[in-house]
């Protein structure tokens, strides 16, 4: 068990390698609870969302989500969040646990609409079911049909009996769903969905799985590849900044910065000599230090070490030869594409 | 699983299987279960030297690395070979395949200040 963000959570239930191959060749079960929660109401929720956050939530159809980022004035991530769109009058913001305080209060300060914010996250627990069978798994507690629901698409309904906000969304680069159940029920239907697993062979995945899997999707983890000191087009998110959608936080810094050159990037490695290259370790190129590594570490499915690494924009292309320092030794690796893995489309 | 009581116990989880005045040292299965599955280990060559309470290689999980402390002063006259191929034996069975390195140890006396089996079990229990 570690501390996370005040939350007691373990890095693994049996062995990271067992639980990351269960997510990639069957289904696996994650307790997310410690995300954040905070909703939107009001005539103007659409306008205060688009204001705080990059994407385009005007552009969202009910029961429909994105992924989205909170960013300061100067252009930096205060957080990367997802956004639903739960009717015209009502946003439900997903943000991360350690942020979620943070993240209430940038959202109140800028709030100059005729809207309502509410930090909800003691009213929401959440169990992210992933994997090419976790539809299986959950379709045997619920009544909705899942295969209707499209990616990045949610629907309200119930999970054993209980009113549930079923999200077909993910940090695994799996299939799978992430549902909302109130707290007091989560024990009962996480016991429930682990019952409706055991046929595929459904694992208990801790936060170690939920590391290796993100990462080998290349899934940016806050702390790491985004900070408040990155900005969306240096960490390869250019794609959730809506530039011409109109005024939002940080909108000036980031016109400012594409107006010069964006001096570093983030780029995808894989280790070419014996070694992983780990978060924090420096990344030289050409005889100098370049950059560091943002996440790093063995990759279950390639069977390869892998990694993120912030490098000069020149630098940041696949066939690029650098050296991760491990422990005062350069290593061997080479610049890849991302993400690292992709499921294949069903 | 049991430790060896012919063994001895380093706080930093290593242990040291004393022959003569040989000695083969590995991680125990404490130190195993703590780390998790290991993917990387990373050993010193035949020919160099190791220093008693000094870091000598490096032992990687999926989740982390951690340094390996030798638990006597010597010189390494064999690395596992089995584990450049096969790290998980030292989950698998660390206090056997899954030793670490062998050394000719230089200073018999350091072996003293390493625990017993049952002073170890104590140990890592009230860890």
């Amino acid at each position: 068990m570690v501390d996370f963000g005040g939350w007691n959570m373990p890095v693994q239930y049996t062995s990271i390698l067992d639980e990351h191959n269960a997510v990639r060749r069957g289904v696996g079960l994650f307790d997310v609870s410690h995300m954040g929660e905070v909703e939107i109401r009001g005539p103007e929720a659409a306008k205060l969302v688009d204001y705080v956050s990059t994407n385009n939530a005007a552009k969202l159809k009910i029961g429909q989500a994105h992924y989205s980022a909170l960013l300061y004035d100067h252009g930096g991530f205060v957080d990367d969040i997802l956004v639903h769109k739960v009717s015209e009058n009502e946003f439900f913001l997903c943000v991360n646990a350690g942020n979620q305080d943070k993240d209430f209060e940038h959202i109140r300060q800028h709030n100059r609409f005729d809207a309502e914010v509410e930090f909800a996250s003691d009213r929401y627990a959440q169990l992210a079911i992933q994997g090419p069978n976790a539809l299986a798994t959950l379709q045997k507690l619920t009544d909705t049909q899942l295969s209707e629901i499209k990616y990045y698409w949610f629907v309200d309904g119930t999970v054993s009996c209980t009113t549930a906000r079923i999200a077909r969304t993910g940090y695994t680069g799996e299939d799978g769903f992430e549902i909302y159940v109130p707290p007091a029920d989560a024990p009962r239907i996480w016991n429930e969905v682990i019952g409706a697993g055991q046929e595929f062979g459904i694992k208990a995945c801790g936060l170690g799985a939920r590391n290796t899997l993100r990462l080998e999707a290349k899934m940016a983890l806050y702390g790491h590849e985004l900070t408040a000191s990155t900005n969306p087009f240096e960490a390869d998110l250019a794609w959730i900044v809506k530039m011409d959608k109109g005024e939002f936080v940080g909108r000036r810094a980031l016109e400012l910065a594409l107006a010069k050159e964006i001096t570093r990037k983030l780029a995808g490695f894989e280790m070419t000599e014996r070694g992983i290259g780990r978060d924090g370790y420096e990344v030289w190129a050409d005889g100098k230090p370049a950059g560091w590594v943002t996440s790093g570490g063995p990759s279950p499915t390639l069977n390869k070490n892998i990694g993120l690494c912030y490098l000069p924009a020149a630098l940041a292309k696949p066939g690029v030869k650098v050296q991760i320092l491990i422990r005062n030794a350069p290593v061997g690796a080479i610049t890849i594409p991302t993400p690292f893995y992709k499921r294949a489309k069903t | 699983m049991s430790y060896p009581a012919n063994f001895k116990y380093t706080k930093e989880h290593e242990w040291l299987d004393v022959d003569g005045d040989l000695g083969r040292i590995g991680i125990t299965d404490h130190a195993q279960h703590e780390l998790g599955d290991i993917v990387f280990v990373d050993l010193p060559k035949p020919g160099s030297k190791v220093t008693k309470g000094h870091s000598f290689g490096s032992v990687e999980s999926v989740k982390a690395v951690s340094d390996i402390y030798a638990p006597v002063s010597g010189d390494v006259i064999e690395a596992n070979g089995l584990l450049s191929k096969n790290p998980e034996k030292v989950n698998e069975d660390p206090h056997g395949d899954g030793w670490l390195i062998k050394v000719k140890i230089s200073a018999l006396a350091e072996i003293d200040g390493l625990m017993a089996a049952a002073d170890y079990d104590k140990y890592v229990g009230a860890e």
